[in-house]
């Protein structure tokens, strides 16, 4: 009961600084998952078009997904220290970035080759053209099942995040890190409730904004 | 309008040797006319209809539109003159009724006005409200009510072809005649030239002006309904379409041509019985109508009542129960035979007047005779040599 109160007190003393660490925490995943949407779903597209290459490239993915965050994070530090960059965002926005590429890519992928072979058929014989069809037809068709793979690529990163403050990358994971080098459960406690509180806010975010850009006729 | 020239496709198999989907198709479909492309499944049948918007394209020979080959256009400009039919329909999901039958002449740059009113149009040709429906999603539509749509999809922008894949096969059996007679009259009144995959031999019979009849990969039999019915080529077709293929044939011939193959007799109220026996005697006749002036048939007088040769025919007129319409097709024409329990009854003409009689012997006649209730079209270019799979036209009549 004490700890519950001493780590209450913590919050409310040092809300300010939660919740820059909350917002750094934020801006890291959404770096990441943005770059991630930006390369993912053009490769996903290009799978399905092209589709010798989708074993190879969802193969790749799913290797980087099972590599362990903390070693992959600490693969980064080497790789960008090249290019002077090897501790703080750069690196961990990278390790998000290559993470969030399977879930992306891969709910793409499904999406689009799971679409009812008659519309396709259909969308092809009544004369559009590849990219009509993607963008009229099959894309919009395609949005809650590549916004499945956003959220979950969400809230992965927002847990893997936490490591990052291990390489100096800041975020939520600072708080735990210090809870853990200080003994200090009032920190790590609201490290943890944090990560997970934003883990379930952002679902729900993310959950909202698929639904408007759902299109009605298949909502 | 559409011809098919030595058309062949083939598909490398597993094995890596090549096998013939498609061999040597050679077909003519005259503009206006529904051809049914006929078969069961795996005959080449949809791989054929697909070569011709090029949707897959041939290994090798021609399909000519309007004399020109296809394989000379864009294939995506060629897709547009085409309407494309499918079993699946293939309606958009996210996208509006509306939408959806006008997603081509968007693309083709009609402008919104236009658009809507040709969807109206487009509607209530096949009766659904446009004020009603328009605004719906694909989603909240009956299965019939999307296969409707789907076919008026494929007329939005006006081509003159329609290419059907099955159209009809997904839409429950009581719907599907009532739509089959829709989409019949709605072709009939455009004008447009359809050519269409189906494995229903009683589809093809209702709704082909032509059918070729494929069996792995190849045109067996390309005629009409009728002439198919009546000479199937060989035993393929033969058990394909059916053994019932004779009863089939019924409705395919009305009353007035198995009337127009036996002399049409009649006699007068004032004909003396001795007459018309000699008459009957003659011509091997059971009963004789009377007719008055205008030719309006009065009644008839049996043999065994002529026989007694006293009086006019006035004296032994018979009512006739039951007439038949020279439109009437032979299946309705017996059911009515067997409902009222007769062999014969006479036919008439819109006038009312006698043009003739059908007896059940007359039909067994007709079926038999060889005669074909259309003339098949010519299915052969003027200036090429017939091909093998087209089967020789049998004599005709009308």
């Amino acid at each position: 009961m004490e700890t519950l109160r001493q780590t209450l007190q913590y919050f409310w003393h040092n809300l300010p600084a939660i919740l820059v660490l909350t917002r750094q925490h934020l801006t890291l995943v959404g770096i990441a998952v943005g770059v991630a949407v930006l390369v993912g779903v053009p490769i996903g597209l290009l799978i399905v078009r092209f589709k010798p290459l989708a074993g190879v490239v969802l193969s790749v993915a799913t290797v980087l997904l099972t590599i362990p965050s903390i070693a992959l994070f600490g693969l980064m530090i080497p790789l960008f220290s090249l290019i002077g960059q090897g501790i703080g965002a750069v690196p961990a926005i990278t390790a998000a970035f290559l993470y969030s590429l399977l879930p992306i890519i891969r709910n793409t992928h499904t999406a689009l080759t799971q679409i009812d072979p008659g519309i396709r058929e259909a969308g092809r014989g009544i004369g559009l053209t590849f990219s009509q069809r993607l963008r009229l037809i099959e894309l919009p068709l395609a949005v809650p099942v590549i916004f499945a793979g956003i959220r979950t690529a969400v809230i992965l990163n927002i847990s893997v995040m936490t490591i990052a403050a291990v390489i100096g990358a800041g975020g939520l994971g600072t708080l735990i890190l210090h809870g853990i080098g200080q003994s200090d459960i009032r920190q790590l406690i609201n490290g943890a409730v944090m990560v997970s509180l934003l883990a379930v806010v952002m679902d729900g975010l993310l959950q909202s904004l698929e639904h408007v850009l759902t299109p009605k006729g298949i909502r | 309008m559409i011809e098919l020239q030595k058309l062949c496709k083939r598909f490398p198999q597993n094995s890596g040797q090549p096998v013939n989907a498609v061999s040597d198709v050679d077909l003519v479909v005259p503009e206006g006319k529904i051809c049914v492309l006929l078969g069961p499944s795996g005959c080449g049948k949809t791989t054929t209809l697909k070569m011709i918007n090029r949707l897959i394209e041939p290994s090798s020979g021609k399909v000519l539109f309007q004399g020109k080959d296809t394989a000379d256009m864009d294939p995506v400009a060629l897709r547009r003159r085409f309407g494309y039919v499918i079993q699946q329909i293939g309606l958009f999901p996210n996208l509006t009724i509306e939408d959806n039958i006008m997603l081509v002449p968007r693309l083709l740059g009609w402008d919104k006005k236009k658009r809507h009113t040709r969807a109206c149009e487009l509607m209530e040709m096949v009766a659904l409200d446009p004020k009603r429906y328009l605004q719906r999603y694909p989603r909240a539509m009956s299965g019939g009510q999307q296969q409707r749509i789907g076919v008026i999809r494929a007329l939005a922008a006006d081509a003159p072809v329609l290419l059907m894949d099955e159209p009809f096969g997904a839409v429950d059996p009581i719907n599907r005649g009532q739509i089959q007679d829709d989409f019949l009259a709605m072709q009939r009144s455009l004008g447009k030239t359809v050519l269409m995959v189906s494995h229903d031999i009683d589809e093809a019979i209702k709704l082909g002006d032509l059918i070729a009849v494929f069996r792995q990969g190849r045109i067996v039999q390309c005629a009409t309904a009728d002439e198919i019915l009546a000479n199937p080529a060989d035993d393929f077709v033969a058990s394909f379409v059916g053994q019932d293929r004779t009863l089939k044939r019924l409705l395919l011939v009305q009353a007035s041509q198995v009337a127009g193959i036996k002399q049409t007799l009649t006699a007068t109220l004032d004909s003396t019985l001795s007459t018309i026996f000699g008459v009957m005697d003659d011509n091997d006749l059971l009963h004789l109508t009377v007719v008055d002036k205008q030719g309006l048939p009065l009644g008839y007088i049996r043999r065994r009542d002529a026989k007694i040769g006293k009086g006019t025919c006035q004296d032994h007129l018979l009512p006739i129960p039951i007439t038949s319409l020279a439109d009437d097709n032979l299946r309705v024409v017996l059911s009515r035979l067997y409902e009222h329990n007769m062999t014969w009854m006479p036919v008439v003409d819109a006038q009312g007047c006698y043009s003739g009689e059908v007896s059940q012997d007359y039909i067994a006649d007709y079926l038999n005779s060889g005669i074909t209730s259309t003339p098949p079209i010519d299915l052969i270019p003027a200036d090429k040599e017939p091909a093998a799979n087209v089967a020789q036209a049998a004599p005709t009549h009308n």
